[in-house]
């Protein structure tokens, strides 16, 4: 095949500017055009953190039965966006865990799953409450492939009801387990640290329901708030760090048992 | 370029168009990056005013003591203080107009929910509170009929 200059330009030329016409109808943005074009979409210097003190927390389950009565989640399904686990850690180092409808009526029977446990056996019990850790780094996001559900300026994790179409991609991806379907939206559905009622200035239905302040929430962006100051100044831990997930529902007293 | 290629593309790009018509109409005008990131801030801009316009149904002690000031006080001054008054009397929501009146929970299961006696050592937080066994203390009558429970030191008259 033979080719002169001419018509490798011409052909060059043409080549350029047919590829050039698909490419314009794509928009990319850079960083910093996409940071200058947007808007914060939550309170500006915010930044919400929550304190779960499991040494407080007597499993009343108060903080399951206000959220789900403040948040509409069916009552007697057995979904809940926040619950309450007890471990029973016995002499031979064994554990017992349960959470009877997530702790919603609380702990009142000394068995577990139906297993006596002899008293003198038990080397240590406790109490802990779990809720969605609205990770920094939320893999639930990264995984939905319609943009329904997204992370909020303020760092709260939320779904859109109207544009979730039910794939259950962020239910599995959830390292805690903390989201699971509406039984009457059929849409996942998550604990939204009640963003209704924090911005507003309340405090969270499960944080004002707890008599014995196991709950806290805060600004961790705020040096006054008391929640930032115990995560700046006690010694906090988080579930599951080696995800990777960077959660901020931070713990007081977890025991290793914990998972 | 022959005819058996022109048509299959034809087609392809009549389906991208289609695509981009439909995604045009079916978009809402808001949807977009709203935030740091578009892995994490790619949304639908009001469904963040969807959440924030949630009703709220818990109102708080606060509102209680407005009309009840009574009770309110006395409740505050008893060991119970530490009890929000909707975990026992259900979320207020609009009451006094919607609903007119609270369901009081009253059941023994609701007292039980602290003061049911679990065998566990003294570190857990739950040994802090009077216990009782159920089975053995009065098993099938409400607590309320001897105990009140705004002041759980007084027993009802």
């Amino acid at each position: 095949m033979s080719c002169s200059r001419r018509k490798f330009l011409k052909s060059t030329l043409k080549g350029t500017l047919a590829a050039s016409v698909p490419l314009s109808a794509f928009r990319f943005l850079s960083p910093a055009e996409s940071r200058a074009a947007t808007e914060s979409t939550g309170t500006p210097g915010t930044r919400w953190g929550f304190i779960v003190d499991t040494n407080k927390c007597v499993g009343c389950g108060f903080c399951v039965k206000a959220c789900k009565k403040e948040n509409e989640v069916p009552y007697d399904a057995p979904v809940t966006r926040t619950w309450v686990e007890r471990y029973v850690v016995t002499r031979d180092g064994k554990d017992y865990i349960d959470s009877p409808m997530g702790g919603r009526d609380g702990f009142t029977d000394p068995k577990i799953r139906g297993e006596e446990i002899p008293p003198e056996e038990i080397t240590k019990a406790f109490f802990v409450p779990k809720l969605c850790n609205q990770c920094e780094n939320p893999p639930c996001v990264q995984v939905c492939p319609v943009g329904a559900t997204y992370q909020t300026g303020d760092g709260v994790v939320l779904v859109d009801r109207s544009w979730c179409i039910g794939c259950g991609y962020c239910i599995m991806a959830c390292p805690y387990g903390v989201r699971f379907f509406h039984p009457v939206y059929r849409v996942a559905e998550k604990c939204t640290f009640c963003y209704h009622r924090i911005s507003k200035g309340m405090k969270t239905a499960c944080v004002d329901a707890c008599p014995f302040g196991a709950r806290q929430i805060g600004n961790l962006l705020d040096p006054e708030d008391p929640v930032a100051q115990i995560v700046q100044t006690q010694r906090v831990a988080v579930l599951k760090d080696e995800y990777g997930t960077k959660p901020q529902v931070f713990y007081i007293g977890l025991d290793k048992n914990v998972r | 370029m022959k005819n058996h290629v022109l048509r299959p593309l034809w087609v392809v790009l009549g389906a991208i168009a289609l695509l981009l018509l439909v995604r045009y109409f079916m978009v809402p005008a808001d949807f977009g990056v709203h935030g740091e990131s578009f892995k994490l801030s790619f949304h639908r801009l009001s469904n963040v005013d969807d959440w924030r316009n949630f009703t709220v149904k818990y109102k708080g002690n606060t509102l209680c003591i407005e009309c009840h000031e009574e009770n309110v006080e006395a409740h505050a001054n008893s060991a119970h203080a530490i009890i929000q008054c909707e975990n026992c009397h259900g979320p207020a929501e609009n009451h006094p107009d919607n609903p007119e009146s609270l369901a009081l929970d009253t059941s023994r299961e609701l007292c039980l929910r602290c003061h049911a006696d679990l065998p566990y050592p003294s570190s857990t937080a739950r040994n802090q509170i009077p216990p009782i066994d159920p089975n053995k203390h009065n098993p099938g009558s409400a607590c309320v009929q001897c105990h009140n429970p705004h002041n759980p030191e007084l027993e009802v008259g």
